[in-house]
């Protein structure tokens, strides 16, 4: 007998929830203890008074799951709302990276020129290497890092994704 | 205003909250609590012997009494104890406030003795759960506690409380309920959704209501409204373990339990069925069979308070997020305003008639040992001849499932058993806290001789505090319902599931000051359950049954509902890998 995978189906949740101790430990376990996928998560308060934070997940799996999480997000007791992102309409979702490389000559040069195209910005520089700042979407980044392991990549910080719905209206 | 402590504050609050018994037992970290506690006029504690007998007993008082049950205990192994049975108290939706001690705040996180991260352990075993840092807060905390744990899907809530807390002062008044205000349980469902559940109703030709724990945790009101729709429709109503009771199981529309051990009607209705009307249960997998096979030609509607329950296992047509109560109401009076009559279930009557003629709980009888389903029906017989009103617990195993199969429950909150977790444990001290908040009903726990030990402890309880109870052993020297498994599964290895070096529970029970009961055969049955009945205070009763008795019928793991097995002689002996994975 083998173990079965399931497909899956990636979905960018946003979530408020009162910015209280162990909120992010019980959404996180929620996610471990019910076998869900948690590919990144961000945090951090969001209103004046830092009562209220927006927690972004993306996970992913099947309509069905993504419909339990959801559910399940949505019975903690600390949880005001829970928008499916990917479902809910428009929407934007950025990620901001920073890019360490290391190389010389050609391959400092070549660094640059595609850190141009990407609208990437030098944070940093010494003789032998650059950090970059970009921001844009997981695949971007993920694009960006891909040609930069090409040339001299030394290491990378992700933030994980945020994202909000395209319009004027609050969600 | 009056400056309180942390310990008067939290004593105050239960006793506003309407408070009348805490399950606990003291330690250092709840000895402000404790003094708190002494010799207070209303509120009575309950000594128990082990915090997770405290649980248990709340979840006996919550079921049979319909209010939450509170249990107080230390830090560390105090808390730690309370585990199992808060989980229980999740799985089967039950109120229940644990209130426990905590280091002081200044040694939070320093592994102090008796130190163990309360609310970490405990984040997903509760509806919810608190560490108070300021007493200022603590009376918030406690109400908030309380509303969470008895309204929506109840559950239970651990309010974590450091020792600094119970001590120092804060100005104290009776404080206005202040929910969070993200916690907004919907009790009041779509009309909409009514009035798709009504329509398909009314249309039904093989129309069953699959009942569950949910009616019985809406209150009686529930099961009321319930036996009215079922009146009105004339539809057949089938119940899961946790449900039973909600109808009566003498009425003609009863088709007994479903599931693994349900009826061969029930399962067979389920089947066949092409309306499913579930009222508050949650398409478990002891109840739904292999679930590509399951109601395979039925259109399925759904009432659950709890959203995160619908389209979690079963897709349904419609869901109805609603307490059921408030559903059933809205249901009847829109089937009475559009005039609805009840559709001619005659056809369907009558294959549910050719299902219950395979007689399936019946049972083979050699005269010379006593059939543990005798001894249920037996025990019904002879309970129902009292007249009182009669609460049933269990423990888990075979002996739960006969008690569920061979004892009619006719109302609600008399029948107390583990159901979602199957805690072994569960059935003697739920007893306790039964009769805790049921003093004048005859409270019979039905054990099995390994269960029955996990908690045997509590006897003292009952002696302490001279609590009636009964314990009505189903003693197979076997952990039954393991032996099973293993003969249905591994050809008969039966690896640790014999009940070796069992105690002589009648001694046992003298040397608790209980009566001690022992029956031995068939002719002596009839009498130890009278003698039982009929003695006052605790009684233990060892009645020795078949040993190798299997529970039928049964729906192996991995099987159909139209798979079931119906006697031994069905039985092969192995199963398949995929099988043998499923729990
Ligand atoms: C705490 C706990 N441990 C283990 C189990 C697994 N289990 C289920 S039934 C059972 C045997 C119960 O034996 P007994 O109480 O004698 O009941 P019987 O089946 O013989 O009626 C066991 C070990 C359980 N349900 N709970
Ligand atoms: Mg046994």
């Amino acid at each position: 007998m083998h173990i079965q995978e399931e497909y899956s189906q990636r979905h960018v949740l946003s979530l408020t929830v009162s910015n209280e101790a162990g909120i992010l430990a019980r959404i996180a376990g929620l996610f471990t203890a019910r076998g869900y996928n948690i590919d990144s998560l961000t945090v951090a308060d969001i209103t004046d008074d830092h009562a209220i934070s927006r927690i972004t997940i993306v996970t992913g799996g099947p309509p069905k799951v993504i419909d339990q999480i959801i559910a399940q997000l949505d019975r903690l007791v600390p949880v005001h709302k829970v928008t499916d992102l990917t479902e809910a309409g428009p929407f934007v979702e950025r990620e901001l990276a920073l890019v360490k490389v290391a190389g010389t000559g050609e391959d400092r040069i070549e660094a640059l020129r595609l850190a141009d195209v990407f609208r990437a910005k030098v944070v940093d520089t010494t003789i032998g290497s650059f950090i970059f700042e970009i921001t844009g979407t997981t695949e971007k980044i993920d694009n960006f890092v891909a040609l930069m392991r090409q040339i001299g990549l030394v290491e990378v910080g992700r933030t994980g994704v945020v994202g909000l719905i395209r319009g004027k209206d609050a969600n | 205003m009056a400056e309180k402590s942390g310990a008067d504050i939290l004593v105050e609050c239960l006793v506003d909250l309407g408070v009348e018994v805490v399950f606990g037992y003291p330690g250092g970290a709840v000895l402000p609590i404790y003094d708190a506690l002494y010799n207070h006029p209303t509120i009575r504690h309950v000594l128990v012997r082990h915090e997770q007998g405290a649980t248990h007993m709340a979840e006996g008082y919550a079921r049979s009494t319909g209010k939450p049950g509170v249990v107080l205990v230390t830090s560390g192994p105090g808390a730690t104890n309370a585990v199992t049975g808060i989980t229980d108290a999740l799985l089967d939706s039950i109120p229940m406030i644990v209130i426990t001690g905590q280091v002081p705040t200044q040694l939070i996180g320093t592994d102090a003795f008796q130190e163990a991260d309360t609310v970490g352990i405990t984040r997903h075993c509760t509806k919810h759960n608190y560490l108070v840092k300021d007493p200022g807060k603590l009376a918030g905390v406690v109400h908030e506690a309380f509303h969470i744990a008895t309204t929506g899907r109840p559950g239970p809530v651990v309010v974590d409380i450091p020792k600094n807390v119970q001590i120092a002062t804060a100005p104290y008044a009776r404080p206005e309920l202040k929910v969070h205000a993200s916690y907004h349980p919907q009790t009041k469902a779509d009309a909409a959704a009514i009035d798709a559940a009504v329509e398909m109703l009314a249309a039904a030709e093989r129309p069953i209501l699959y009942t569950g724990g949910g009616v019985i945790n809406s209150g009686p009101q529930a099961s009321a409204l319930l036996r009215e729709l079922v009146a009105l429709t004339g539809a057949p109503v089938t119940s899961t373990l946790m449900g039973l009771g909600a109808f009566p199981a003498s009425s003609d529309q009863w088709l007994g339990m479903l599931g693994m051990h349900g009826t061969y009607e029930a399962n067979w209705a389920m089947n066949q069925a092409d309306l499913i009307l579930c009222i508050g249960a949650r398409f478990d997998d002891r109840v739904t069979g292999r679930l590509d096979a399951f109601a395979p030609n039925s259109k399925k509607v759904h009432i659950d308070i709890d959203r995160s329950s619908i389209n979690k296992i079963v897709d349904v047509d419609v869901a109805v997020v609603a307490d059921v109560a408030s559903a059933l109401d809205d249901m009847i009076a829109l089937w009475k305003q559009r005039g609805h009559q009840q559709a001619d279930l005659g056809e369907w009557w009558a294959r549910i008639a050719g299902w219950r003629a395979r007689k399936s709980l019946d049972f083979a009888e050699n005269g010379a040992e006593i059939m543990p389903q005798r001894a249920i029906a037996d025990l019904y017989k002879a309970c129902r001849a009292t007249g009182k009103d009669v609460i049933i617990t269990t423990e888990v195993g075979q002996h739960q499932m006969w008690a569920a199969q061979h004892f009619g429950f006719e109302a609600p909150n008399k029948w107390l058993t583990s159901g979602g977790l199957g805690t072994m444990g569960y059935g003697f001290p739920a007893a306790i806290g039964a009769q805790m908040g049921n003093p004048d009903s005859l409270t019979i726990c039905v054990a099995g001789d390994a269960s029955v030990q996990m908690n045997i402890q509590e006897m003292g309880t009952a002696t302490q505090y001279r609590l009636p109870v009964k314990i009505f052993i189903l003693n197979n020297e076997y952990m039954g319902m393991v032996r099973q498994w293993q003969e249905l599964t591994y050809e008969s290895r039966y690896s640790n599931s014999y009940s070796d070096s069992l105690p002589d529970f009648v001694k046992l029970g003298e040397a608790y000051g209980w009566t001690g009961i022992r029956i031995e055969g068939p002719q002596e049955l009839e009498a130890g359950i009278r003698q039982m009945i009929e003695t006052p205070g605790p009684v233990i009763v060892d009645c020795r049954v078949a040993k190798l008795s299997n529970c039928f019928p049964m729906i192996p793991s991995g099987a159909a509902h139209t798979e079931m097995l119906l006697d031994p002689s069905q039985v092969e002996g192995v199963m398949s890998d995929e099988a043998k994975a499923l729990v």
